[in-house]
């Protein structure tokens, strides 16, 4: 890592106003995306602002309609806590199954919806079950929140503050996971709500994205049956060496299926 | 920049300066001479620098020193030494469940963390719970052992 | 009376320091005064070397020094060697360019040390290594191994990229055999390139004292002594009685810690240069790039079987990629551990091997868990097993009937060989049971009712270990020899210390060597102490590679130990006032025969070391014993592994089911032990399988350069094995082992591949079967089925 200047407020005021006075500066949540990229040197911020001393930010609460999580909570507080599991469990399966066990006691959805890491999970589940997410100046839908490779709706600065997850009628997240990194290579994000189906799939593609082909059928139909004549589009997928286009193509049909049966 | 840290490292009060960028392996190792977490990646994928954090297992490559102000942190050194050895480190022997012996301090820590969050433990469940580890010499089939006697004696 | 230990699964001695955290690697050791090293590396495959700008780097926090390439050629500092000269068809010597510590005027791989940056914190270090400008041409460069031969030239010494080609067997009568078979199986294969990534990187200290010149090199090495050899010797770096390298606790090696690389001896020159102790610990990236990688291999074959099945002719052509320069041991990885185990365990008659070695503009390629023998046995047991399927044979039954039968040895083989002991169907039989092949079918129609496709693979492998003789050896162009070195020091209260020249980095020797001596001295094993690891405590040693250690080296400590009790059988008979040859010793006691009259060892050590009552005249004081061992023969382990898989067609994804093992290691000291290592080779070999690929693109830059791409074996990857043994000991060594550290290797890769493909229904996937390759395969039987 090159070195830089650490900072750790105890308030968001106090953090925007960091990451504003400063002259490059990030923020620091669980560290599982920032820290390994300082590590390989493959960026030099100036300032590592730490959100660790921010309160309000860490926990789960489904006192009201949605389900809410801070940004700060790690996965295995999501995959493991009762309340998540009794309301939303593809959810905490989800986060259950991301990366190992050290990562999730210290990786937090925050950091990675933030990060929008095209292999990641938890952006299936945020656009997959429709969240919203909540910043220090607005609340943004999930539909408009990934917006690329490594790019979201955030403003410079702004700072994600809790997602809220509305209850679906039923879900199921289904991966195939890269075998080496176990990063998502699809991970398909199935959900039954009142308003009809919603599939969201990550590792795919460059973003996270709703296969609308696969929704439309589903919404005549939710069967695995009628995904039968479904395919995607190879040209739009990820290729690497694990994995080529018409693979993942072909993945995201049976991921989606598989998800459908656990539903 | 330089910072001051102060956290608790197997029971004992630590107040170190270091710079902003430490990690806290390189804290462990190269400040307080607890050489034996290691570091066999530079990817947070290989688990060998695996230490508890306030009671859970974490890779201690993947956090700066200045995260854990105010942690307790146990590493392999704090779990048991050779005359009152945790029972998983007995079972790690008991078991072979080590050759070279560099990956067996993370995966002792990891292993501890598995049995004390998994209510139950099954073949699959340990495999999958010691993902975040890698090892080149066991082929992982003595180590499965290990945490299974490990867990019977945990749990007594 | 003492244990008897032989056999018995005594706990390691070394774990309880690995287990609380108290083992002592090399990077775990720090000197006062210490520097950091940090390489600048070439990020280009092939380029030529212009100005290296080191100005602003100079300046930089910290900085010590920066030493070039250039200036280790200004030093005469000579390049790295290969240890084994071999010739090819006509009579030539091996192309043999020079491999410099540091690149000079051309780069040729990716990673390829171009300057060392000492300063004093590894991260200075590293700062102001980014730093240095180097002015490189881009060249193209050659990467595969298909192309190489075709490709621009890499040195200009090696024409065509060729460092040899070479034979062995007789090809007119196999071409003859083949041509006049009745039915003819072949098969063209890639043996897919690995990267060994034992878990501790490479490091090193060095630490020149300018006062007394004395250098010490603490590095992370399976064999201290080689190192110290060559570096004095071969590259003329330090005076050998002034160069002491020690091997501390070393994490792991498979090979990739035998050698002397360019990161070692750098760092031991610019501690000599700078009056300074050095450090230097290679980041995980830099052992992606910069270990010696293994395999590699492109080959094709044809085996010749007769009317009734029996083999009749095999013959081989085979391209190995020996990277951009020759490393240690590389050359004879694919010809001497290579050609000759094509027998098999099979009475093939007639076998012709022809290998062409090239380099390209990869990493340097050498010996890996195995070497060379699990590229002969992928081969032979594909295509065994593709002759089977081809002539409708059941594939255990085509195996059997091609066995060489126990009466049959010792055998010539006629790839070199002579086999002095195995019953391979023993081996064969026990594992068909372990694996229940008998209700396979029954397990196939299970999986089918589940949508799943199961398949059963077999691979019954031989082995070569211990590498001998010597002459033979010296004969064939291996530089050094190949014996081991052991010395038994009894001290006086009866302890003992134990030092081999072997080197352990898992392989549990402090516990193996300590019961092979105490259960010859009739002690208990806490009472042996064994030593290795340090050119300082001991006199010479091969260190530890090819399975060799027990069988070569707990030989020399058998003969050691034997010259102990001799020895101690003189002082008893002196004490109790007989006859030596009237002195029985047994279970750890002098006992005149026929009476209760006896010294036990403690007291014939004792007295050894205060003679007040000892036969000065006939016999020195003291009882320790040196010996040198030089096998007669290799030894050579053998037996089947049977792998079941059971594969998800919609994804492709192989599950082992159930992995079987039989294996013949001769005498077993300790079967925990064994067991571990066959765990761990087996692991290796699913890796190489399933999972384990190096890819370069065709730029020559490195596609798997971490753990995010480069597919490690995880515990959820594998299933337990199910691990049996026979046994028929080693006819020519003391001991009766055979070795047992590279069988899982070896065995397992065509077992894998063998079921993966009898489950789908195709002859071949390319290694590693990565779940996209299986399920194009699936489509393409499914295609040929319609």
């Amino acid at each position: 890592m090159y070195d830089f200047n650490y900072h750790k407020p105890s308030s968001i005021d106090e953090a925007i106003q960091l990451f504003t006075d400063l002259e490059d500066a990030v923020y620091l949540a669980g560290g599982h995306t920032l820290l390994p990229s300082l590590k390989l040197r493959l960026a030099a911020p100036t300032d590592v602002i730490d959100l660790a001393g921010i309160p309000g930010l860490n926990g789960i609460d489904y006192s009201g309609d949605d389900l809410k999580v801070g940004a700060l909570t790690p996965h295995d507080d999501v995959s493991t806590s009762p309340v998540v599991q009794s309301v939303i469990p593809a959810l905490a399966s989800l986060a259950g199954g991301i990366g190992d066990a050290q990562v999730r006691n210290r990786g937090t959805i925050g950091g990675s919806v933030a990060n929008s890491d095209p292999a990641a999970d938890y952006p299936a589940a945020v656009l997959g079950l429709g969240a919203q997410l909540v910043t220090n100046q607005r609340t943004l839908n999930a539909d408009e929140f990934f917006t690329g490779m490594f790019e979201t709706a955030l403003e410079e600065g702004e700072l994600l503050k809790e997602i809220r997850f509305p209850k679906p009628e039923a879900a199921a997240y289904v991966k195939y996971p890269n075998p080496a990194s176990r990063y998502a290579t699809v991970g398909v994000f199935m959900t039954k709500t009142s308003e009809g189906v919603r599939v969201a799939i990550t590792g795919a593609a460059p973003s996270v994205f709703r296969a609308t082909d696969m929704e439309a059928a589903l919404n005549a139909d939710f069967s695995e049956a009628a995904l039968d004549g479904i395919s995607l589009d190879a040209d739009m997928m990820n290729e690497d060496l694990h994995a080529s286009a018409e693979y993942r193509a072909h993945l995201c049909v049976v991921m989606a299926k598989r998800a459908i049966s656990q539903i | 920049m330089s910072i001051s840290v102060s956290m608790n490292v197997n029971g004992k009060a630590v107040t170190q300066a270091c710079p902003a960028n430490t990690t806290l392996v390189d804290l462990l190792r190269e400040k307080l001479q607890l050489t034996g977490t290691h570091v066999g990646c530079d990817t947070s994928q290989c688990g060998a620098c695996t230490v508890h954090m306030n009671g859970r297992a974490i890779k201690a490559c993947t956090i700066l020193a200045a995260q854990c102000e105010g942690a307790e942190i146990t590493t392999i050194e704090g779990l048991g030494d050779a005359d009152n050895l945790h029972p998983m480190q007995e079972a790690f022997r008991e078991c072979h469940g080590l050759q070279c012996g560099f990956c067996t301090p993370g995966m002792i820590m990891s292993a501890v963390d598995l049995v004390n969050r998994e209510a139950s433990l099954d073949e699959t469940i340990i495999r999958e719970g010691l993902e975040g580890n890698i090892c080149r010499c066991t082929g992982y089939h003595n180590i499965v052992r290990a945490v299974e006697t490990a867990a019977r004696k945990m749990r007594n | 009376m003492a244990e008897q230990s032989i056999g018995k699964s005594v706990l390691r001695k070394e774990d309880m320091r690995f287990i609380t955290g108290k083992g002592q690697y090399t990077d775990d050791v720090n000197l006062r005064g210490q520097t950091y090293g940090y390489f600048v590396r070439s990020p280009y495959a092939h380029a030529d070397v212009g100005e290296i700008d080191v100005s602003a780097a100079a300046g930089m926090p910290g900085v010590v020094a920066i030493l070039t390439g250039k200036q280790v050629a200004e030093d005469e500092i000579g390049g790295l060697p290969c240890g084994w000269m071999i010739h090819s068809k006509d009579g030539s010597e091996m192309k043999q360019p020079l491999h410099p510590v540091m690149a000079g005027s051309k780069v040729n791989y990716v990673g390829e040390p171009v300057a060392l940056v000492v300063a004093e914190s590894f991260v200075e270090a590293k700062n102001a290594a980014e730093m240095v400008s180097v002015d490189y041409s881009e060249r193209d460069a050659v990467v595969s191994v298909t192309d190489a031969q075709s490709a621009p030239v890499i040195h200009e010494d090696a024409p065509a990229n060729t460092c040899y080609e070479w034979e062995l067997g007789e090809k007119a009568s196999t071409e003859e055999a083949i041509a006049s078979a009745a039915h003819v199986t072949t098969y063209e294969l890639t043996n897919n390139r690995l990267i060994p990534n034992a878990m501790e990187p490479r490091a090193a200290i060095a630490d020149f004292n300018p006062a007394t010149e004395d250098l010490t090199l603490y590095t992370t090495s399976q064999n201290p002594h080689l190192v110290r050899l060559i570096l004095t010797a071969f590259i003329q770096l330090a005076p050998e009685h002034k160069l002491r390298v020690i091997a501390p606790d070393v994490g792991g090696g498979f090979g990739s810690k035998i050698f002397v690389y360019s990161e070692e001896t750098a760092l031991a020159w610019a501690s000599m240069k700078l009056g300074l102790p050095i450090k230097w610990t290679a980041e995980r990236s830099e052992s992606f790039l910069a270990d010696a990688h293994g395999r590699d291999h492109v080959t094709t074959a044809q085996l010749g079987l007769d009317a009734e099945g029996r083999f009749v002719g095999l013959k081989v052509k085979t391209t190995a990629n020996m990277g951009a320069y020759l490393s240690t041991f590389a050359s004879s990885v694919p010809t001497y551990l290579y050609g000759t185990l094509l027998a098999g365990q099979y009475k093939t008659p007639n076998i012709y091997v022809e290998v062409d070695s090239v380099f390209t503009n990869t990493a340097p390629v050498d010996a890996y868990r195995g070497a060379g023998r699990p590229e002969a046995t992928f081969l032979l047991e594909r295509i065994v097993e593709l002759a089977a399927r081809e002539t409708g044979r059941d594939p255990a039954e085509l195996r059997r009937i091609n066995m060489i039968q126990p009466d049959e040895f010792p055998y010539q083989t006629p790839v070199a060989l002579e086999y002095d002991i195995g019953d391979y169907e023993a081996s064969l039989n026990r594992a068909l049971k372990m694996a229940d092949y008998d209700t396979f079918a029954d397990r196939r129609a299970a999986s089918e009712a589940k949508g799943k496709l199961r398949g059963i693979g077999f691979s019954c492998y031989i082995e070569a270990c211990g590498l001998a003789p010597s002459k033979v050896a010296g004969e064939l162009g291996a530089g050094v020899g190949l014996w081991e070195s052991g010395e038994v020091r009894v001290n006086p209260t009866g302890s003992v210390t134990v030092l081999t020249g072997t080197h352990s980095h898992g392989q549990g020797h402090e516990t193996t060597f300590a019961q092979l001596v105490a259960s010859r001295f009739g002690i208990s094993v806490d009472d042996v102490e064994v030593v290795h690891g340090d050119t300082g405590k001991l006199d010479f040693g091969l260190g530890t590679y090819g399975s060799r250690s027990l069988a070569v080296g707990g030989s020399a400590l058998a003969k050691a130990a034997d010259k102990v009790v001799e020895k101690g059988r003189l002082i008893a008979a002196h004490l109790l006032d007989e006859d030596a040859e009237k002195i029985d010793f047994e279970d750890g006691e002098y006992r005149v025969k026929d009476s209760n009259q006896a010294k036990t060892f403690q007291e014939i050590a004792f007295a050894a070391y205060v003679p007040h009552d000892y036969p000065l005249e006939d016999l020195e004081p003291g009882l320790a014993e040196k010996a040198f061992y030089d096998p007669g023969n290799f030894t050579y382990p053998a037996g089947t592994h049977i792998c079941e898989v059971e594969i998800d067609p919609d994804t492709g994804v192989v599950e082992i089911d159930r992995f079987t093992a039989v294996d013949d290691f001769g005498t077993i000291i300790n079967p925990m032990i064994v067991e571990g290592q066959v765990h761990g080779g087996i692991a290796q070999g699913i890796g190489q399988a399933l999972l384990e690929g190096c890819v370069y693109d065709d730029m020559g830059q490195l596609q798997t350069g971490s753990y995010m791409d480069y597919c490690m074996p995880r515990a959820d990857d594998l299933p337990s094995f199910a691990v049996g043994m026979t046994s028929t000991p080693c006819t020519h060594n003391p001991v009766g082992a055979k070795g047992c550290g590279e069988a899982g290797a070896i065995g397992s890769p065509p077992a894998v591949i063998n079921a993966v493909t009898d489950a789908v229904g195709v002859p071949d996937i390319t290694m590693p079967a990565t779940p996209e390759k299986v399920w194009r395969a699936i489509a393409t039987a499914d295609k040929n089925a319609a």
